[in-house]
């Protein structure tokens, strides 16, 4: 406590002074001893640990970790059968490319005078609060052979519809769709909020200027929601990079669908191949960096002032 | 990282607290008068295009939530001869509920995920509020390098370390308790760190300044006026954190394998293996998981819709 009231004492009248002789810095670091520590342990070490590891052939247990040089790294980029996941990716970047889209259409719509507007955006955005689990589920069923998928295909005369899931041509086409239901709401949130924070006075204004309501899109909405655009794209690409749920509760990797995440599970977990799958954690969370780094270069400003 | 130069700076005008709240219907006012500018949307139509798109999106939506809620209510018999569209014949059937929360483990996946959450939401609570008030109302050396820490590792996506970290969960001794789940959603989420920060720069200095005219400690200041006044940012934290631990299933399954440590994913998961083909007490064990999630919604809509947006983009 004495160290607390000698902190007080200095008070704090301009804020602009940091020179000595100003009292006790230890106060601070008593509020911040617990986050930092769990920050540094559950956060730096792991990473800095990752990178030891991918260069070891460690399997996990073995006390001596044995370092391999560039081994890893080199199977990753080599092996056909490692490299195939980021062909899996793919199919995730297009269902992200997708969901963009719609969700920038559907927010637009309904950022303007439309009946039911509450109902309809909270029909949209529900399913991003679901339990991944439960959605994997709910997707089984739906795609299972003579499911509601088939059902509904029936009554518009599809009587023989494919393995949704069963076909490894098309498997990844489902579950990328699934991913897409699960995460156009949050999309669809983002662009809303952006959306509905531009000035109407803007739209008064390209009114008299006899602009169409393409040029309002093009000249008024997308520059105003360009940084959201910006943090969805990250998003999106990181995320089909990082995608895991739902494969792994709808197909468990089978047929073809192993993503990244699945792979770099199985290696360490199933096949206890540490060295190798703290390698792809690497190689992933060196493509995240890259393309926040790319975001920032090309979206810089975190916001845009249209006043 | 045009953050990290924002936080040094000198602090624009305090704003009042309730400003998120006052916003979204004044711009919902504005809007209703630039309405007439999109005119193609009000000719007959682009009025037809638009309802129609959207009815499409909520059958798309609904049908498959639809579907898997009448199933749940079907016997076995009805299940395997009815359509998957069709309704169940009996609407009071519960008999798939009690199994599935029965002989499902779903009573102690409830239970797992209500003790983790109540506990990693209160650490949660007091670590973000505790890092904002210490890093935004001190000035010390090494506060750019804290404040640096805490930003950089919101680059670092959870996912990416989870092989190194799971050998400091187990090289703790935490594996499979409840623990680890706990600290993971305590000590790697800086998102509500970074929300109170954003909140706590719109508290004016001088109620700290005025208490400590009248003697007040920094503790008492944090605990008797900083914790109270950042109170709708906790609710905030308490909300979008508390639907992502009640959905996370990534965790719990690395962590916490053991069957008694189930929560509600994972023993949701776990479910599809006895049951089997029975799809009507897999369907049944499903709509329990999401009825807690769309009461929630139905609550809370606004503040999740706000919370989202403030903790994602920011």
């Amino acid at each position: 406590m004495a160290v607390l009231t000698g902190v007080l004492a200095r008070g704090r009248t301009s804020g602009s002074g940091r020179g000595p002789g100003h009292g006790l810095p230890v106060t601070p670091w008593l509020f911040l001893i617990v986050p930092l520590g769990l920050l540094v342990l559950f956060t730096y070490v792991p990473v800095a640990n990752m990178v030891w590891y991918g260069f070891t052939s460690w399997d996990g247990l073995d006390p001596v970790k044995e370092p391999v040089g560039l081994d890893n790294y080199v199977r990753i980029f080599t092996d056909p059968q490692m490299f195939e996941v980021f062909f899996v990716s793919l199919y995730y970047l297009a269902g992200a490319a997708v969901q963009l889209v719609l969700a920038l259409y559907f927010a637009t719509v309904l950022s303007f005078d439309t009946r039911f507007r509450n109902f309809f955006k909270g029909v949209l955005f529900f399913p991003y609060l679901i339990n991944g689990v439960a959605i994997g589920l709910v997707f089984l069923f739906l795609l299972r052979p003579g499911g509601t998928l088939d059902a509904t295909l029936a009554l518009v005369g599809v009587s023989e519809p494919p393995q949704w899931l069963g076909d490894p041509s098309l498997v990844n086409v489902s579950l990328a769709a699934t991913s897409v239901w699960r995460y156009l709401g949050l999309n669809f949130v983002l662009f809303l909020g952006a959306i509905q924070s531009i000035p109407g006075e803007l739209y008064e204004a390209a009114d008299l200027d006899g602009a169409t309501s393409w040029q309002k899109f093009r000249y008024i909405i997308a520059p105003a929601i360009r940084p959201i655009i910006g943090l969805t794209t990250i998003l999106a690409i990181s995320g089909s990079l990082s995608v895991f749920e739902i494969p792994w509760i709808m197909t468990g990797g089978a047929n073809g669908s192993t993503t990244f995440v699945i792979q770099t599970v199985q290696q360490a977990f199933q096949f206890n191949k540490f060295g190798l799958a703290s390698a792809m954690a690497v190689v992933l969370l060196l493509i995240v960096l890259l393309v926040t780094w790319i975001q920032r270069r090309l979206f810089p400003d975190e916001r845009v002032d249209l006043t | 990282m045009t953050d990290h130069t924002t936080i040094g700076l000198p602090r624009p005008p305090a704003r009042p607290p309730a400003r998120p709240a006052a916003r979204p219907d004044l711009a919902r006012h504005r809007l209703a008068r630039g309405w007439r500018a999109l005119s193609p949307l009000t000719t007959p139509l682009g009025i037809t295009v638009k309802y129609t798109s959207l009815l499409i999106a909520v059958a798309c939506a609904l049908i498959p939530l639809i579907t898997v809620f009448m199933a749940a209510f079907k016997t076995r018999e009805e299940f395997a001869t009815s359509d998957p569209l069709a309704p169940p014949g009996d609407w009071f059937n519960l008999e798939n509920f009690v199994v599935a929360f029965t002989r499902g483990g779903m009573l102690q996946g409830f239970l797992n995920t209500t003790i983790i959450l109540a506990v990693s939401l209160v650490g949660t609570i007091l670590i973000g509020t505790m890092t904002a008030y210490a890093v935004d109302r001190f000035d010390f050396r090494g506060r750019r390098l804290v404040m640096g820490a805490f930003l950089l590792a919101t680059l670092v996506p959870a996912v990416t370390t989870q092989v190194a970290t799971f050998q400091v969960v187990n090289g703790l001794g935490l594996f499979n308790t409840r623990w680890a789940a706990i600290v993971l959603f305590m000590g790697t989420d800086i998102v509500s760190i970074y929300i109170f920060l954003q909140f706590m720069r719109s508290i004016p200095r001088s109620l700290d300044e005025a208490a400590m005219l009248d003697g007040a400690g920094r503790l008492t200041i944090y605990a008797r006026i900083i914790f109270p006044l950042l109170r709708p940012a906790i609710a905030t934290v308490v909300i979008i954190k508390g639907i992502a631990i009640y959905n996370e299933y990534y965790i719990p399954f690395l962590y916490m394998p053991s069957r008694d440590l189930g929560v509600v994913s994972t023993s949701l998961f776990r479910f599809m293996g006895p049951f089997g083909a029975q799809w009507e007490i897999i369907s049944a064990g499903a709509v329990l998981v999401i009825i807690p999630t769309l009461i929630a919604f139905l609550l809370l809509q606004r503040q999740i819709y706000s919370g989202l947006t403030s903790g994602a983009t920011k």
